[in-house]
């Protein structure tokens, strides 16, 4: 699907990490690896610290939410100004109600205020900006709040050398609105569903219901344990479809916009690793230094929210006082790959905070 | 260059011979994160960059297929 908007913005981008930090060094020992080839691949995949929640009770509501306490308490959000609430994750706080129902409810705004709940993964941020451009299309839509939220960690098996060391946890808030301004948004979003399992959680949902069969811990053949609660990544497939499918799509996006490595100043992408990542880099022919791959190393890659938080970790100040012309790009579970690029900046707020 | 490639995989893996055995993904002497660590040294070693596209399991069966593959991607 090409995506092609004009007279739209984005005004503020607010990242939520958990305080709760864990360190790569306390969980290597729960992987079947010595410690020499931990510490190697620590090096290769840019494996440091990773923020998570510190309890199974804290959810992806709960940083989004403490997140709008922030905006509402610091003036940086009107709630009278909100139009419609989008929430992107994939650990949403029920099966129903939607939860951008329960935050509409929280914060007791007009009946007026559509909400949306969306289930994507790591290309959550991109959908979501799809989706908020096209709800402000319509007349009397002018501030739609995008939350994206993933809690994934209570989903990841601490024995699973595959995902553990990388899974983090954050929610976002991204103020998208229309303006005046002569802007223009252009971008593409596919889909590949025949791939749909290359990252999954086997049980929790209605194919599957949780039993205490399906959370008994099994062995894989690199020696990972898991059970079918916790999610299951074919990392060899993810790769080679992450290094084929979005290298073609962003070149055929700049190619059309005549936009270059040049012009488009930073490309600030989905964070599965630092080794994906730069190989990434090196296959579009773009400096390491214009895409960063430094979120997985500080945070750790909590899914949909990674485009918001390697924005505010490396952007932050210079967003709130500058514009530029960015790549985002999201790819990952669906399997869904999805690229926009537009011109971002003299942000209301670019933060990133604590809870 | 075989024989700094076979250097590096007796560092990721020295407890095999890389030099007189072949089929090193079928017989499981490389696992996917070993390929990650072999990669980045590689890159390193050769100061090249080999295309994620390349980096499939054909190509890191054997000292022969790696050195073909290094030079594919301009290592000299």
């Amino acid at each position: 699907m090409k995506i092609k908007f004009s007279n739209k913005k984005i005004s503020g981008i607010l990242s939520i990490l958990p305080a709760n930090e864990v360190m790569f060094e306390d969980e290597m020992h729960n992987y079947s690896f010595s410690e020499a080839k931990s510490l190697k691949l620590k090096a290769a995949m840019g494996f440091k610290s990773k923020r998570i929640v510190a309890d199974d009770s804290t959810t992806g509501y709960d940083l989004t939410v403490a997140g709008l306490d922030y905006l509402f308490d610091n003036d940086l959000l009107d709630k009278n100004s909100i139009d419609a609430i989008l929430f992107v994750s994939q650990s949403p706080e029920y099966i129903m109600p939607p939860t951008s129902n329960l935050i509409h409810g929280k914060y007791e705004l007009d009946e007026k205020v559509f909400c949306m709940d969306v289930n994507q993964g790591c290309a959550g941020f991109v959908v979501g900006l799809q989706q908020a451009f096209m709800l402000l299309n319509n007349e009397g839509i002018n501030k739609v709040v995008l939350c994206n939220a993933d809690v994934l960690s209570p989903k990841v098996s601490k024995f699973d050398r595959n995902s553990n060391p990388l899974i983090g946890d954050a929610a976002a808030i991204t103020i998208v609105e229309n303006t005046s301004d002569d802007t223009s948004v252009v971008g593409e979003i596919r889909m590949d569903g025949s791939g749909a399992m290359a990252l999954n959680v086997p049980a929790g949902g209605a194919r599957l219901p949780i039993t205490a069969e399906t959370s008994e811990l099994y062995e894989d053949s690199f020696g990972n344990k898991r059970s079918k609660n916790h999610l299951v990544m074919q990392g060899d497939n993810v790769f080679n479809f992450v290094q084929t499918k979005v290298p073609e799509q962003i070149k055929n996006i700049v190619e059309n916009t005549n936009d270059s490595s040049e012009t488009i100043y930073y490309f600030l992408f989905h964070q599965p690793n630092r080794f994906m990542l730069q190989k990434l880099a090196d296959k579009i022919g773009v400096g390491r230094e214009k895409l960063p791959s430094n979120v997985v190393e500080n945070f750790g890659n909590s899914s949909g929210v990674t485009i918001p938080v390697v924005t505010t970790h490396n952007l932050g100040e210079q967003l709130e006082n500058t514009e530029m012309k960015v790549c985002f790009s999201g790819f990952g579970v669906g399997l869904t790959w999805g690229t926009i690029i537009m011109k971002i900046g003299n942000l209301d707020f670019c933060k990133l905070i604590y809870k | 260059m075989k024989n700094k490639i076979i250097e590096i995989l007796n560092g990721i893996r020295p407890e095999f011979d890389f030099g007189s055995e072949t089929n090193y993904i079928s017989q499981g002497m490389l696992d996917s994160f070993d390929l990650i660590t072999l990669v980045t040294e590689l890159d390193e070693s050769f100061s090249i960059s080999i295309d994620g596209t390349d980096i499939l399991p054909e190509n890191f069966e054997s000292a022969e297929a790696i050195e073909a593959l290094l030079k594919k991607n301009g290592a000299q």
